[in-house]
């Protein structure tokens, strides 16, 4: 298991838009430069991609919470 | 007298430090709210008390109705005012307000309601006889928009009709790039505003954004305090201002100012508001949108006319008449603003959240600096990028620049990346001296570093 940490800090986002399915779901398996989330920092939004392929095993953030650099968004492991 | 005992200050930043002062010389008192984020800011230790209102998350405090109402109520205050951004053109917010019993220091909310629908705008000023760029009704079936296209003529722009401060907006030059555009611009309508209707509007070309400043009380009476020229704008984001708008003819600035004062007059506008418009070579113009609020660049009409916008916000709120009338209001000399922003022009401008550790700010003769920063706060994240405001006077263009060129060389901040040095840049660009430029100059300066 690895673990995939914030480099940026602000609000972080499951979802392209409020009324939009999530990026990814707890199982999904990603491919490099797949998008996972956003992070909001000052009113802009970054995206938050995967760098490998993986499948993701836990999403530890909800919709709007608060992250700081560092933070762990979310636990992969080897697909 | 403005009629106003305590005045709930539903902000944060700079514009929250201004709301608190032009309350406290008015004699009222001031309430500050604040996010986990503001606790220790300068606008929370200067008002007469504070409420906490929630998370560092905008959308969990300062976009929170409930909780700024339950603050307002809490505190006993008798009035709101919403500065700009976050719920200050937000019309359930502002009728909540109204149903409290309490005073929403901004227009009446179907006013609001009216204005934050750009096709109701536009109607409201074909109807009040101000002239608006040529553009298409709603388009909802993306089979209409080529005959929509072929009427108006391209070049052309295609804008979500729920779309507002720039975004949702994409140039298209011919039949064929319009087809190109349009299931991604209807697709990202739909995700960024839950609306996937667009239209079409000819595009202006060369235009400077010129935006005439209104004041209008109760009674109905409504004046200008003259015109700004926003065409310095990175992304349709403005980065320096200037009041008056250089080189416009006598002519144009009165008829645009009183086209201005036509359209408040037309819809019952109340507060301070600002009708902006595009302006082509030859000086027609042309309305885009009214905003219902006090803006970011309301220091710069303040400085040319001696007008101090927040307390006739305050006054006409209170219900009073406003004490001037146009006769009374002159424009005295000219006046930059310039957005000192936490991000980095090296790097497209990325934001750059992080402590002031040194933070030096100018003085002297026609120098005001705005700002809700001390040396050693965090920019935050969580909210927009505005270091401070720097504002020059002058008796004319020109003094207004060389003071302008001397306050950033004391502009001192540390920590963090700012515009300082783009600011020194322009303020020493000759093309801008010269004025006036366009809304597309500053991406062509950067484009060709």
């Amino acid at each position: 298991m690895s673990t995939v940490d914030a480099q940026l800090p602000g609000v972080f986002y499951r979802r392209p838009s409020p009324d939009e399915d999530p990026f990814i779901e707890p199982g999904s398996v990603v491919r490099p430069g797949q998008t996972l989330g956003l992070i909001e920092v000052m009113k802009t939004f970054n995206e938050v991609k995967a760098d490998r392929a993986c499948r993701v095993s836990k999403i530890l953030l909800d919709d709007g919470d608060e992250v700081d650099v560092g933070q762990t968004m979310f636990e992969v492991d080897e697909p | 007298m403005t009629g106003l005992r305590r005045v709930l200050v539903a902000n944060r930043g700079e514009i929250a430090v201004r709301i608190i002062r032009a309350c406290h010389a008015a004699d009222i008192e001031a309430v500050a709210v604040y996010s986990d984020a503001d606790e220790h800011a300068r606008w929370v230790q200067m008002a007469d008390d504070a409420v906490h209102i929630g998370r560092s998350a905008a959308r969990k405090s300062y976009l929170d109705p409930d909780a700024l109402l339950k603050a307002a109520r809490s505190t006993d205050v008798d009035a709101v005012h919403p500065g700009y951004g976050f719920l200050s053109e937000n019309a359930a917010f502002a009728r909540a307000i109204d149903e409290a019993d309490l005073v929403f220091i901004g227009p009446p909310p179907a006013v609001l309601e009216q204005m934050g629908d750009k096709a109701a705008a536009r109607r409201a000023a074909e109807a009040a006889g101000v002239p608006v760029v040529p553009g298409s009704g709603p388009i909802t079936d993306p089979a209409d928009a080529p005959r929509a296209a072929l009427e108006l003529g391209f070049p052309l722009l295609l804008k979500a009709a729920a779309g507002g401060g720039g975004r949702g907006i994409r140039p298209v030059r011919d039949a064929e790039e319009l087809l190109d555009v349009l299931p991604g611009a209807q697709a990202e309508a739909r995700s960024a505003f839950r609306d996937a209707t667009i239209y079409l509007e000819r595009a202006v070309p060369n235009a400077r954004h010129v935006e005439v400043q209104v004041l209008a009380d109760a009674q109905g009476n409504v004046v200008h305090l003259f015109e700004r020229d926003c065409s310095v704008q990175r992304r349709r984001q403005k980065l320096l201002e200037e009041a008056p708008a250089p080189a416009l003819r006598e002519t144009t600035r009165q008829t645009i100012t009183s086209a201005a004062v036509r359209l408040a007059e037309h819809v019952g506008y109340r507060n301070a508001g600002t009708v902006e418009f595009l302006v082509d070579s030859d000086e027609n113009f042309y309305f885009i949108e009214m905003n219902a609020r006090v803006q970011v660049e309301h220091p710069i009409t303040e400085a040319i006319t001696g007008v101090d916008v927040v307390a006739e916000q305050l006054r006409i709120a209170g219900g009073a008449p406003l004490t001037l009338d146009q006769d009374s209001i002159e424009c005295r000399g000219a006046a930059i603003e310039l957005r000192i922003n936490a991000e980095d022009p090296a790097r497209a401008f990325a934001p750059t959240p992080g402590d002031v550790t040194a933070l030096q700010l100018p003085g002297g003769p026609g120098v005001r600096v705005d700002t809700g920063i001390s040396q050693g706060d965090r920019i935050s994240p969580f909210y927009d990028s505005l270091i401070a405001k720097l504002i020059c006077w002058g008796t004319d263009r020109q003094q207004a620049y060389a003071r302008a060129r001397q306050a950033l060389a004391e502009f001192h901040v540390e920590g963090v990346a700012s515009t300082v040095a783009l600011h020194r840049r322009l303020t020493s660009n000759a093309e801008l001296a010269d004025g006036p430029v366009h809304t597309m100059w500053l991406e062509q300066v950067l484009a060709d570093d």
